[in-house]
């Protein structure tokens, strides 16, 4: 049976690794391809990586960088950051990439989504929404940019939109959750859930393992990706990159996933 | 030696980084010249029907590959829609495929799945292969891979089903017809398992 997902998210900036809190102060947490090849020891299901520069400086994606980690990654490798055509997208398909995640052209030029979803075919087409909590309201809205910029879209509504145009995976980030540790932003994550039926993977927020059972309890299949949790180990927050063990995922698996989802 | 075709569909360097870690030698086929001699053949695919079959009729080497695999009896394994376009036709396009083994390639059905999510299939999910074929050395009902796909393989002949997996239906997750493969995962992305499976192959 399918089983769900739980990922690493990497974030490049300046070369390096980066963790963010809140979107901000980014913190230098090692080099990618060394990452990289620590995730592929530890098995990981995916791995997603994100140019945190590339849309806000306006340059291309770095291809270099992206054939590197393609090259290294034994699993199936989501990168994301500053592809604005369908020509950028193709290219980095041809380094071996999986899965292509775009933002700010999904909103810019919402046309792109279907024609990067007929070329390489929808399953592989990845939309990253990056929302805040509206204040003094129950309501969400679409950043981009890093998420300095509002853009005053509904992410329930946009969430409709990219799988009408073809979007194959939507990874909901949750900016006030960033980093912080404290746990998912379950209302949000079961909006967009009850709104549409291609995959989510949802980030920001995810602290301990059982802040990503909550999530497999509540969803069943569903990719549960986190940052800090798999860069970072105790209060000090000390630079580790870890990831549960064979065992421990079994663990989670079986109590979060086949005790409420297992249907054989 | 092991060939991988290289007609723009990505994910030729996973496999060569694959063989190198087993010590097996690769080289990556551009043209039809570069088929020549060959033993073994990876046909990858991350991408559309029509897109991956015009690419490959516009590579210039479907004649000498199929020339290879239908009279030579060259070994060859098609991944993801490399192993769709094996197939006669897509639900996903309009453009024939190689109709190397009698199949068709269909959109799943949604309302056959439980889950809230549905498609594209995507994730691990577990094989269970059908007969003892040495493609399938080390593997049971419990083995997972990566699949990534909204698109299955029907078999018209049950007997070039090589394994099966459930997403709502079981359906065809591997096929063989004689030197003929057909893999609907990514070995290629699939960690020890999908290491193991590159190497049955290169052991056939």
């Amino acid at each position: 049976m399918l089983y769900p997902r739980i990922i690493p998210c990497l974030l490049v900036h300046n070369k390096g690794l980066v963790k963010t809190t809140k979107f901000k102060e980014p913190k230098y947490v090692g080099d990618p391809i060394n990452a990289v090849k620590i995730f592929n020891e530890k098995e990981v299901d995916e791995l997603i990586v994100i140019d945190i520069d590339a849309s806000r400086e306006g340059r291309e994606p770095d291809y270099k960088m992206i054939e590197n980690l393609a090259v290294e990654c034994r699993m199936p490798f989501c990168y994301g950051g500053g592809i604005k055509t369908l020509a950028q997208a193709q290219r980095i398909f041809s380094l071996g990439v999986e899965k292509i995640a775009v933002s700010s052209v999904a909103i810019e030029n919402p046309q792109l989504i279907s024609e990067m979803a007929e070329r390489v075919g929808n399953q592989s087409v990845v939309v990253v929404f990056d929302v805040k909590k509206k204040s003094l309201s129950t309501k969400y809205e679409l950043y981009t940019l890093n998420g300095t910029k509002p853009t005053g879209i509904d992410p329930i509504h946009f969430a409709t939109e990219m799988q009408k145009l073809g979007a194959g995976e939507i990874v909901l980030n949750s900016i006030d959750q960033d980093g912080v540790m404290k746990g998912y932003d379950m209302n949000l994550i079961n909006r967009i859930r009850e709104v549409i039926n291609i995959p989510i993977t949802v980030m920001g927020g995810g602290g301990t393992l059982e802040d990503i059972g909550g999530v497999i309890q509540q969803h069943g299949i569903i990719g549960v990706a986190a940052g800090s949790l798999f860069v970072f180990k105790g209060k000090y927050r000390a630079v580790l990159i870890n990831y549960p063990t064979p065992k421990e995922k079994e663990e989670l698996i079986e109590q979060y996933f086949l005790k409420k989802w297992d249907k054989r | 030696m092991i060939t991988i075709i290289d007609y723009g569909l990505g994910n030729i360097q996973a496999f060569v980084n694959v063989y190198n870690r087993l010590n097996i030698k690769t080289n990556i086929a551009h043209t039809a010249n570069d088929l020549q001699g060959t033993t073994k053949i990876i046909l990858p695919g991350v991408g559309a029907f029509d897109y991956a079959m015009s690419q490959l009729n516009a590579s210039g080497m479907r004649d000498e590959l199929e020339k290879q695999v239908l009279e030579n009896k060259i070994p060859i394994v098609g991944i993801c829609v490399g192993m769709q376009i094996l197939a006669k036709s897509s639900d996903e396009g309009k453009l024939p495929g190689l109709g190397w083994i009698d199949g068709e390639v269909k959109l799943f059905d949604t309302s056959k799945i439980n889950y809230k999510t549905q498609l594209p299939h995507m994730g691990w999910n577990s094989i269970s292969p059908v007969n003892d074929h040495p493609m399938m050395i080390g593997f049971n009902a419990e083995s997972r891979f990566y699949f990534l796909h909204s698109y299955y393989f029907v078999c018209h002949n049950p007997e070039d089903i090589m394994s099966t997996t459930e997403y709502g239906i079981n359906y065809a997750s591997a096929v063989n017809r004689e030197n003929i493969f057909g893999i609907q995962f990514h070995p290629e992305k699939s960690h020890s398992n999908g290491i193991q499976l590159l190497h049955n192959f290169a052991n056939l």
